[in-house]
């Protein structure tokens, strides 16, 4: 699958089928710091990424 | 049921705890999940009961949003007008360079959308400097006089549009990682006034924060769901700020405790801040009008027109060249 991450803007691929928690841990992220959007839709962190999803793994921490 | 939400190849995707259809996002602190609508049914909550139970707002009260074009302001600036409050907005212009164009245009797109009113200012305009040269001029972080520039610009507007109260996107991260670096300094002055409503005092209108019992998951998560077209980019100037150290530590804690953040900061609001009330009531004690704007302030000139006339004179400081200064 496709996963854009951002700050910088960047894609990754990853093989799918994958829950979305394994795929945040694959890529050190903290669950509690990001939201997982598939096909422009969120999903909670057991979501099942597919191979042909289109994935963006959206940061949420601020630093103001 | 979209097509992305439904079940594929046997997988049983998670249920809202209150209807069973497909969740949308999962909250270990409330051991739930929940769908669209019950997630901002959830969020509401919330905010309603962080406003009840703090008295932030009285009945038919206007309130000035701080808006930055972020998700926490605008997030708070949609639930404010979704729960029937009259709210304007405010965006400061703070001459960061391409993040200050862009968050502009998010919350102009916002207000404009909706039909909201939001009043723009512009430092560099007005009064002759930005973040960045300020940084500069004055050798100290950035987010310093980012802070103080805001402060005391919505607090002017708000007097001079006669709104009695602030209203700022502060989230429960936030506030857990004040309070959090506070504590780590036993800064009891600071603690004293760390609370989610900073009642009017003379020339001061009052501040409140409507979002203290959301994350900032759950703030972004309210926008996505809200189709609210937010600036996701972080603020250039704040990398590497001990702010971000303290959330990443206390997010940590929250992976391994759900519930941790909000146990450390709304008890401390509970169990700690009464004990504190003598503290934070001698902090308002002694102010003296700013002899050249008139803000309230605890010496002759107020740090805002201390920093105007610091910067005075400076040709603007582009980002980078503030950034990598900060980082010498």
């Amino acid at each position: 699958m496709k996963v854009v991450l951002r700050n910088p803007v960047r894609e990754v691929d990853i093989p799918g089928p994958r829950p979305a928690y394994l795929v945040l841990a694959d890529l050190g992220l903290a669950r509690e710091a990001h939201l997982v959007i598939r096909n422009g839709t969120l999903v909670p962190s057991d979501a099942r990424l597919e191979d042909d999803d289109r994935v963006e793994i959206r940061p949420v921490i601020s630093g103001g | 049921m979209s097509a992305t939400d439904r079940p594929r190849g046997g997988h049983q995707p998670s249920r809202c705890r209150v209807c069973k259809e497909p969740a949308v996002i999962d909250l270990p602190r409330h051991n739930a999940n929940f769908c669209a609508d019950h997630f901002l049914e959830l969020c509401r909550r919330q905010v309603t009961k962080a406003i009840e139970r703090f008295g932030m707002l009285a009945p038919g009260e206007r309130v000035l949003v701080a808006v930055s074009g972020g998700k926490d302001s605008l997030a708070l600036w949609d639930l404010l007008t979704d729960l029937g409050v009259e709210a304007d907005g405010l965006y400061v212009g703070l001459g960061i360079g391409d993040y200050s164009d862009t968050s502009g245009e998010h919350a102009r797109r916002f207000a404009r959308e909706r039909g909201l009113v939001l009043t723009e200012i512009d430092l560099r305009d007005e009064y002759g400097y930005d973040v960045p040269t300020a940084a500069v001029a004055t050798g100290r972080v950035p987010c310093s006089a980012c802070g103080l520039s805001k402060r005391h610009l919505f607090d002017r507007a708000a007097r001079d549009g006669g709104y009695p109260v602030v209203a700022t996107g502060h989230n429960l991260d936030d506030e857990a990682a004040v309070l959090y670096g506070n504590t780590l300094r036993w800064d009891v002055e600071m603690l004293a006034r760390q609370l989610p409503v900073l009642p009017a005092r003379a020339g001061f209108p009052r501040k409140v924060k409507p979002l203290v019992r959301l994350t900032e998951r759950e703030t972004a998560a309210w926008c996505l769901v809200r189709g609210i077209d937010y600036l996701v980019e972080e603020c250039p100037m704040s990398v590497g700020n001990k702010h971000l150290g303290y959330k990443e530590a206390l997010n940590r804690l929250e992976a391994e405790s759900p519930g941790a953040k909000a146990a450390f900061y709304l008890g401390f609001l509970d169990r700690m801040a009464p004990l504190l009330a003598d503290r934070a009531a001698q902090a308002v004690d002694g102010l003296e009008r700013c002899l050249r704007c008139g803000a309230p302030t605890t010496s002759e000139i107020c740090a805002f027109c201390r920093l105007v006339e610091r910067t005075a004179g400076h040709g603007p400081v582009p980002v980078e060249l503030a950034l990598a200064r900060g980082r010498r």
